[in-house]
């Protein structure tokens, strides 16, 4: 039989365009940041190419280092909080009744048709002192005052308070929460998808109750996805700069905003550089760590 | 003028409308006319005057191509490769200070701008380019404070933000670390360019002490916190108070006694400009008192023509959030470039966010 893989033309053509697409806007790009991770800062901000290690020993002292701490910090509470809404809406879905299901997935990236700027700015007049969500709560308390007036208990309520939900890292969690939701809930939409369903019917069937199949069977099956969806997850709030820029108090400061100010403001791309790096390398250890977790389980795709 | 440069977002100069957008017209290179035939700028968006570019073609019959930046760090990325085709562009005072460094900028003639002499003298002679050697004056707009009248009383001292707790948790600042540590650096008594390790660790600890009173250091949203009721007091750039004191009485701006860090933004002609002769005629026409004045009340920003003056409106001349008095002004100082200190700046902003 022939064996596609024999017409080497077909396959050279059909794989050039995007080797070179990656090559010219993937790979090159990363190279010359690597070079400029070695570079000096000239008075005005001019890079000038040199081989020193200046900028990552700057990069590992410790203010930088807490800062990569806090911004591993929230990466990881905004997984766990992602994983915790995410994972049973991705079983919703996967188990919902096939005409549902894609108006369900478009639900779920129907947010990536508008710019994160504004839904960005949109979570600030939802969650600001005098917001969406404590004018909800003003009235709601409003009506439950007149509500125990009416018993005889006029100052059981108090006076409303308006909560301080904005500028903070709650804030900055709520937002990254919704932000990479979709990245989380899609993968893991896709292993639960796929898994032959009649273990799950076979589980039952022996007298498992639906916990103990959702905890012994469904969850192990879909790890590969779980792994992949909370990975995203992580490490794309690991490096946001956005959410934290607009949400955040005067200490949210994450890695993302300190990498952003150097190719600004602070117009020193050679420290950029060096802390890009530092985080892809870190990025890097992730996956090495997921692969080779991967491996020893038998190997499922990431 | 400087946008916010942290972010890629600024509304520092409030859109008036999409105008501006269209009138950009994509570069076509400078080959096809004759070179005193047309004149290519590169200015920030709604920063020029409804006529100022059809007034220009009518009176010379020189064509005018116009694109847009929306901060000066991508206009700068631009020259950084050699100059692409512009004849004249608009860098504020620190970015002029760079791009003379970087040997970008041509000396002007001053014998082919006739209108110089328009100039307000209070900017003939700033830290960024001493002399006016190498930019023509252009608009000029301000830090200071924009706060609620009926919460905060009267406002006159950047120590209502610095030393005071009252306010607390009612307070913003601006997310720009040379802006927000220059006025630091004034209002303990320093240069706001100073490159003395001491001064700019004097000024970080006063930010570490104020920042538990604040609600947040923010990317150009405090005009929006203020007229939301977020806050009370925020430090914001004139331009955006401006915008919500036109939507609420109750809040107003000042420039405090201590003095503030100004932006100044100048006309300047790029090294290489295809079209020197239609440069200089551009410039020249655009520091006419006139067309100035056309500018100044299509943008509301303050002019640093003083014959201009004479035509600016009467409202926007009174309005303290465009035009502060001398004494202010003079205590005031515009960024300068600091070079090789800038690092250490960088440094004390990452410690104010860290701590």
């Amino acid at each position: 039989m022939e064996n596609w893989r024999n017409n080497k033309l077909v396959f050279a053509v059909l794989a050039l365009p995007p080797t070179a697409w990656l090559v010219i806007f993937f790979t090159v790009p990363l190279i010359i940041m690597w070079v400029y991770s070695f570079a000096e800062r000239g008075p005005q901000g001019q890079i000038n190419l040199a081989v020193n290690f200046a900028n990552y020993v700057r990069a590992v002292e410790w203010i930088h280092l807490g800062i990569i701490w806090k911004s591993i910090w929230i990466a990881a509470i905004t997984t766990v909080i992602t994983f915790a809404v995410g994972f049973p809406l991705a079983m919703g879905i996967a188990f919902a009744p096939a005409r549902w299901k894609n108006v369900l997935l478009l639900l779920v990236i129907l947010p990536f048709w508008t710019n994160l700027l504004i839904r960005t700015y949109a979570w600030i007049a939802v969650l600001r002192t005098r917001g969406f969500l404590n004018f909800g709560l003003e009235w709601a308390h409003d009506k439950l005052s007149a509500l125990f007036a009416l018993f005889g208990f006029p100052e059981l309520m108090g006076e409303f308070e308006a909560l301080e939900l904005l500028y903070n890292q709650k804030a900055v969690v709520i937002g990254l929460v919704y932000v990479y939701l979709p990245f989380l809930v899609l993968p893991i939409y896709a292993t639960i998808e796929k898994l032959d369903k009649s273990y799950l019917e076979a589980s039952l069937d022996l007298g498992a109750g639906h916990w103990r199949t959702l905890f012994s069977v469904t969850i192990p099956l879909a790890l590969p996805g779980i792994a992949s969806g909370c990975l995203l997850a992580f490490i794309l709030s690991m490096g946001t700069f956005l959410t934290p820029a607009l949400l955040g108090g005067t200490d949210s400061e994450m890695i993302g905003n300190l990498i952003a100010r150097q190719f600004s403001s602070s117009r020193d791309w050679p420290f950029g550089s060096a802390l890009s790096f530092l985080l892809l390398y870190m990025t890097f250890i992730i996956l090495w760590v997921r692969a080779s977790l991967a491996g020893r389980a038998g190997g499922g795709p990431i | 003028m400087k946008s916010t440069l942290n972010f890629p977002f600024t509304r520092r100069r409030f859109l008036q409308g999409t105008g501006a957008a269209f009138a950009a017209v994509s570069f076509g290179g400078s080959g096809a006319f004759a070179a005193d035939k047309k004149v290519n700028v590169y200015n920030w968006d709604t920063y020029i005057g409804d006529t100022t570019l059809g007034s220009f073609t009518d009176k010379t019959g020189i064509e005018v191509q116009y694109d847009l930046y929306a901060n000066l760090e991508e206009m700068f990325a631009k020259f950084q490769a050699g100059n692409p085709g512009y004849d004249v562009i608009f860098p504020s005072d620190y970015m002029i200070e760079t791009m003379i460094a970087a040997d970008m900028l041509v000396e002007l003639d001053r014998s082919r701008i006739p209108n110089f002499k328009n100039v307000d003298e209070a900017f003939l002679n700033p830290s960024f380019d001493p002399g006016c050697k190498y930019n023509a004056p252009y608009f000029w707009g301000s830090v200071g404070i924009g706060y609620r009248k009926s919460k905060v009383g009267e406002v006159n001292s950047w120590g209502a933000l610095f030393d005071s707790d009252k306010h607390s948790g009612r307070m913003a600042m601006l997310a720009d670390q040379r802006f927000v540590m220059g006025v630091a650096l004034l209002y303990l008594g320093y240069s706001a360019n100073t490159t003395n390790q001491d001064e700019i660790n004097a000024a970080r600890d006063l930010l570490i002490k104020t920042k538990k009173h604040l609600k947040g250091f923010v990317p150009d949203s405090g005009q929006d916190m203020l007229i939301s009721g977020d806050i009370d007091l925020v430090m914001e750039w004139n331009g955006d108070i401006l915008k919500v004191m036109e939507e609420d009485d109750d809040l107003t701006y000042v420039i405090p006694d201590e003095g503030t860090v100004i932006w100044v933004d100048g006309l300047s002609i790029p090294k290489g400009a295809p079209n020197m002769d239609a440069a200089y005629e551009f410039i020249n026409h655009v520091m006419d008192a006139n067309v100035n004045a056309e500018v100044a009340n299509t943008i509301h920003y303050a002019t640093t023509n003083k014959a201009a003056r004479e035509f600016v409106s009467k409202d926007d001349l009174a309005n303290p959030a465009i035009y502060a008095s001398d004494a202010v002004v003079a205590k005031s100082e515009a960024l300068a470039d600091v070079g090789d200190a800038l690092p250490m700046y960088d440094a004390a902003w990452t410690e104010i966010q860290a701590s």
